[in-house]
């Protein structure tokens, strides 16, 4: 992670330095997903992808870019050049403003005529995106518009129907009601939300109009990193990229003051004082974080006594339930985040460290690359520094999220559990594990994706597939495609683990197989493959081909398919491995897991 | 600031905004001069500028300056103004 682009950032040095920064991101070594991105705009969208280059490739995402010629975003749309045909997007950005609304009311136009007006101008764009869906089946991210920089009624021009401001106002609404919609259903849709934005950098600056008529951008050049930036997270969070937790500090983070020499009366937390109130406000704001599933941890220098009794005060919003871990004691910080983020089966740089303390932050970066540590300043600024650094950008909330916490808690509970016994099987039966083995159900796509995107250690191929991908898997009948769902004594897992095979004729290869790390040695890959062998079978195929591909972070399943009883026929110098499986014989592996499918 | 000081930080900046050390820029310079310096890049280095000397050109005088000689008078008047 590159500081100069962490939120906050510093707009200007970020334009000024852009060729440096992209040459220091690009030399890094980062192992990076590529991706494809056309830009439509409707006004000027140079400056604006060569900042969003550096934001993606800061988040291990190398994009290749499309640029519409300038102000053609709808004619690229409609009717689209065998340019950007070609190209096949893997993700359409399409930036317009206020700046690209031609038909606004005018003073004398009846209520129906303002319909009228706002209905044409939204099928304008609905129809583009539906071309695009059709064509592409990519998601599109897609701006809504920011305030006008002039009131000609003053504050009549909210309400008034003839109102620009009105108008806009309208047209967002109608924009945000068409993204709830396709949410639920066809393709994915973004609103990357210019009017909020403008309205944090200042409407008056946003829309600077020497930006517009000397270079036809509809944002000052000051603006664009922050434009930029807002696109990025988007995107990363598409592709499963965001954090997945918080690890927290106690003393001068949660509370004020230093429960170990003030006592739990003594901190200030809640409305009793004004810093109180402050640090309540935070406190509720991360618990809030934990209802959409962010996994809570605290990782503090304190007695864990000390600890208990502040996270107790009757006047704090967080309690020691709400964290799935709690490290109080003397150890370097750093070694307690890597001991959360290994008994979280996650990768250390997916949680972000909270500490209003500069030096333990630099002693958590300094110990583990890639973890973020913000520069959060004082209490009454944590809120919006952690809020606007875009870790848990929501592109989508599947139910597994906002359960994780407690899925971990479960994993806490089992932990304790496994060390009761002797025997591991023994253990594992007493799970009592029931699993749904079945095909991919419209329903769970979001989830599907989101977990081809995630997952790297348990996952042979790294094959990544967005929403659409996955349909399109699933509603192709050479494919076998199979989701598994585990649940045990302690609670419902979730989905967990995704198999996609291709038939050609009495062949079945193996495109895709991963496993969430957080049911790792329950036997769930076993049960996984009698359902595909049961699946493969029925089709009349014979003989299974699994592939291994090697990336730096999958070596966990370097003999995956070795353990289930496959040949290894091929290996490249790449370390590429291709393996076969005869299914005449198969016998089933699993017998600790109830299987339905 | 002298008319040296300016030209120094102007150096500074065209450095940074075209990623070549070797620039040095004089009264006579212009977009022909310098690698890189096209209609886009123009809109990036006038920003540069912006941000370096605590300055907002307006939109007569971008249109007007024809090389980094009037670039600097502007940017003179401007700090003495």
């Amino acid at each position: 992670m590159m500081k100069e682009l962490e939120y906050p950032f510093d707009n200007s040095y970020i334009m000024k330095k852009s060729k440096s920064i992209k040459k220091a991101l690009l030399a890094d070594g980062s192992d990076r997903i590529k991706k494809k991105i056309a830009v439509l705009g409707g006004s000027t969208t140079h400056d604006i992808i060569r900042i969003l280059e550096l934001f993606l490739l800061n988040y291990d995402i190398e994009p290749v870019f499309y640029e519409s010629e300038y102000g053609q975003y709808w004619q690229d749309a409609m009717f689209p050049s065998d340019e950007l045909k070609e190209f096949a997007p893997d993700i359409i950005y399409i930036h317009t403003s206020n700046r690209n609304i031609t038909d606004y009311p005018t003073l004398d136009d009846s209520e129906a005529a303002v319909q009228d007006k706002l209905d044409g101008m939204f099928k304008h764009f609905e129809t583009m995106w539906h071309n695009l869906h059709e064509l592409y089946h990519c998601p599109i991210i897609q701006n809504n518009f920011e305030a006008p920089f002039y009131r000609l009624m003053g504050n009549r021009d909210g309400y008034d129907i003839h109102g620009k401001l009105s108008f806009i106002n309208r047209l967002n609404f109608m924009f945000s009601e068409y993204a709830r919609k396709a949410s639920g259903d066809e393709g994915s849709f973004f609103i990357n939300d210019i009017n909020y934005l403008s309205t944090c950098y200042g409407l008056d600056a946003w829309s600077d109009p020497l930006a517009w008529h000397m270079y036809k951008y509809a944002l000052c050049i000051q603006a664009i990193p922050t434009l930029s930036f807002n696109v990025a997270n988007i995107i990363k969070s598409i592709y499963g990229k965001n954090k997945k937790g918080l690890v927290l500090d106690l003393d001068n983070t949660l509370w004020g003051g230093v429960v170990g020499d003030d006592g739990p009366d003594g901190i200030e937390i809640g409305q009793e004082t004004n810093l109180g109130q402050v640090y309540l406000e935070f406190q509720n704001y991360i618990k809030a974080q934990k209802e959409l599933g962010i996994v809570l941890a605290v990782d503090s220098k304190n007695d864990e006594e000390n600890a208990l009794a502040g996270l107790n005060h009757p006047d704090g919003a967080l309690k020691p339930d709400d964290f799935v871990f709690i490290k109080a004691n003397w150890e370097p910080k750093s070694e307690n985040m890597k001991a959360i983020a290994s008994e979280l089966n996650v990768l250390p740089e997916s949680l972000v460290f909270v500490d209003d303390n500069p030096a333990e932050r630099a002693i958590v970066t300094g110990q583990i690359p890639k973890v973020n540590a913000p520069e959060i300043d004082t209490p009454e600024h944590y809120i919006r520094i952690l809020d606007h650094s875009g870790f848990f950008e929501t592109t989508s909330i599947s139910e597994d999220d906002r359960k994780r916490n407690e899925m971990y808690m479960a994993n806490r509970k089992r932990t304790e559990l496994q060390e009761s016994f002797k025997d591991y099987s023994e253990y594992l039966r007493s799970l009592e594990m029931k699993a749904v083995i079945a095909p991919f159900e419209k329903m769970y796509i979001p989830r599907i994706a989101q977990l081809t995107n995630k997952s790297n250690q348990f996952n042979l191929t790294t094959k990544r597939y967005t929403p659409d991908d996955i349909e399109k898997t699933a509603n192709d009948s050479s494919n076998i495609t199979l989701y598994g769902r585990l649940e045990d004594k302690f609670g419902d897992n979730g989905i967990v683990s995704l198999v996609i095979g291709k038939q050609d004729g009495d062949e079945l290869h193996i495109d895709l197989w991963l496993m969430s790390c957080r049911v790792l040695k329950r036997d769930m890959e076993f049960a996984m493959m009698d359902e595909l062998a049961k699946k493969a079978g029925e089709r009349g195929i014979k003989t299974v081909y699994g592939y291994y591909y090697p990336t730096a972070k999958n070596k966990m399943v370097k003999d995956f398919y070795s353990l289930q009883g496959f040949d290894l026929v091929k290996e490249d110098e790449g370390g590429n491995k291709t393996y076969k499986l005869d299914l005449t014989g198969y016998t089933n592996k699993n017998n600790v897991i109830d299987v339905e499918d | 600031m002298t008319r040296e000081a300016v030209f120094e930080k102007l150096n500074e900046v065209f450095r940074d905004v075209f990623e070549d050390d070797d620039i040095t820029v004089d009264d006579s310079t212009t977009s022909a001069d310098v690698d890189g310096w096209d209609s886009l890049e123009h809109i990036n280095l006038i920003n540069a500028v912006e941000q370096e000397f605590d300055i907002k050109f307006n939109m007569g005088q971008i249109v007007s300056m024809k090389n980094v000689g009037e670039m600097a008078d502007i940017i003179i008047s401007k700090l003495q103004g």
